[in-house]
């Protein structure tokens, strides 16, 4: 009985870190100024400069999400090739930059995109003439796939390692061509990984305001950056949670979304 | 041919990953201020980068930040590992569900619970208050990172040490303690990355005037971006780069560690 005890502190911890603010949240997200119950926080959702930021963090986010998965994949193919297990030094080059600091990896893109940056300081001196890079969604994307990319990467890289080379070869034993063998055998089998490569690609490019702030110049909105003005700036704390809930039931829903996808998958395979 | 293009791939990729963080590597040598032209080697910019009190000072608070937070929630999530341990099935699958939620939240919501909570109570953010939530945040890694190894020793050997007359702390320290501790080393390291990593939690739960290096470079890049910034990103690119080397390669390192576990048991 007594060793039970010894998880007081982290319990408290629980509910005083984690509980308590969450339902803070819900708390202030369903009531208003004068302390009443209220929806309009979360139907504030709907007005329109809300709603675009939504959809301009969908949208971005998923392209990046794309782009990301398009690049790991085939990175996580030709690294399981190489064959130099997971400390080879090849694996290791492809997420050490995971480990820089976030908002220097993101200063690093402002420093390259500015108007007076790298890139267009390089394009003029050789004649070409500048183009217009930062505060564009393309500089927010850039930014995203460049510090989301190794956590893609490494799932991915993660489970088709683990794929049983003898498993392939007995494909093409019986007579699989090289689509069908990637088709049947190693994309079933690397479900999962795309799947948390997925989300832990989504979930932070969904409620980003820092790139947005960096790359975007606070010109493009996203729902993080509006949460995060509503809290900063705004003081309007009952609309900020109001919306922070919108987007946990968004993120919610989608990741249900993505691991019905993985059950799917699997079940198809077995 | 497809072996070629395999490797054009990579060097592609290698290239992405890499070329920015070597652009502000190049400009912390940069005699001039200007970012796209080179003009001398200098090191100036690491002298200035030494004397500036803000950049020190953030340094320092991201170190003992992250020390503190990652040795009381590897205390805190050690602790709760072993009780967990005792408990019903059904008690255990309810905390560690729990554990998970902050894992899986969105940093900007932690964060902003975090902060509503406390100014709700009416306690002024300073530097508590982000000790405290990256305390909160560090918890989780640890508890996975050592409940594995839990579950490993199971109860027998335990058992066994208080049947032979060990008192409970003693049988702890001997039997149990060596089994789990890699779980709590790699769930420290974890939780010290984490809090070092951290921006978004820390933006919303600090108080005025106190800065780590995430929030001073938030600060300072929106303001306009300084050449000792670049000299800050080497240094901390050069730290990563070796700590994850000597962790990972340095020969002997790993073979030095087995012998040191295998002397342990």
């Amino acid at each position: 009985m007594r060793r039970k005890l010894l998880s007081a502190p982290y319990l408290v911890w629980i509910l005083c870190g984690t509980l308590i603010p969450m339902a803070m949240v819900f708390y202030y997200g369903l009531t208003g100024d004068q302390g009443g119950f209220t929806l309009s926080n979360i139907a504030a959702i709907a007005e329109t400069g809300h709603a675009k930021a939504l959809w301009t963090s969908v949208l971005l986010s998923l392209v990046s999400t794309v782009i990301c998965l398009l690049l790991a994949y085939p990175l996580g193919l030709i690294l399981k090739k190489s064959g130099m297990g997971q400390k080879g030094l090849l694996v290791f080059l492809f997420v050490l930059p995971m480990w820089m600091n976030f908002l220097l990896r993101t200063m690093a893109w402002q420093v390259l995109l500015e108007k007076k940056g790298v890139i267009n300081t390089i394009l003029q001196s050789l004649g070409f003439s500048g183009l217009r890079l930062i505060n564009t969604p393309t500089a927010i994307v850039m930014g995203m796939v460049y510090d989301f990319l190794p956590f893609m990467v490494m799932p991915i890289y993660n489970v088709l390692a683990k794929i049983d080379d003898r498993v392939i070869e007995a494909a093409r034993d019986l007579g699989a061509n090289n689509f069908q063998v990637f088709r049947y055998i190693i994309l079933p089998l690397s479900v999962p990984g795309i799947v948390s490569g997925v989300t832990m690609v989504f979930v932070p490019a969904l409620t980003t305001f820092v790139i947005s702030n960096m790359l975007g110049g606070g010109k493009i909105l996203l729902i993080g950056n509006v949460i995060e003005q509503e809290f900063t700036v705004g003081n309007n704390w009952h609309l900020g949670a109001g919306l922070s809930l919108v987007m946990m039931i968004f993120i919610l829903v989608s990741m249900a979304f993505i691991a019905k996808f993985d059950k799917n998958g699997e079940g198809n395979t077995f | 041919m497809k072996k070629f293009l395999e490797k054009f791939y990579l060097v592609l990729i290698f290239i992405f990953l890499y070329a920015p963080i070597l652009t502000l590597i190049v400009l912390s040598f940069n005699e001039s201020r200007s970012m796209g032209s080179w003009s001398g080697f200098t090191l100036k910019w690491y002298a200035a980068m030494l004397q500036d009190e803000t950049m020190m000072e953030a340094l320092k608070n991201t170190l003992v930040i992250a020390l503190v937070s990652a040795v009381t929630a590897t205390l805190i999530g050690t602790l709760a590992c072993v009780a967990i341990q005792k408990m019903k099935p059904g008690t255990r699958g309810v905390i560690l569900a729990l554990n998970q939620i902050p894992l899986l939240n969105a940093d900007i919501v932690t964060g902003i619970a975090l902060m509503l909570t406390f100014l709700a109570f009416g306690i002024s953010l300073n530097m508590g208050t982000v000790l405290f939530s990256h305390i909160t945040f560090c918890i989780p890694y640890v508890i996975l990172s050592v409940m594995p190894k839990m579950k490993q020793v199971g109860g027998y050997t335990y058992e066994a040490a208080l049947d032979l007359g060990a008192s409970p702390a003693y049988a702890f320290w001997k039997v149990i303690l060596p089994e789990i501790r890699p779980g709590m080393v790699s769930g420290f390291l974890m939780a010290f990355t984490m809090s070092v990593d951290d921006f978004i939690i820390t933006h919303f739960t600090r108080g005025a005037g106190i800065n780590t290096l995430s929030t001073m470079i938030y600060g300072q890049v929106r303001v306009g971006i300084r050449p000792s910034i670049y000299a800050l990103s080497t240094l901390v690119f050069g730290t990563v780069l070796i700590l994850l080397l000597i962790a990972n390669y340095l020969p002997g390192y790993r073979a030095r560690k087995k012998a040191r576990e295998e002397q342990m048991r």
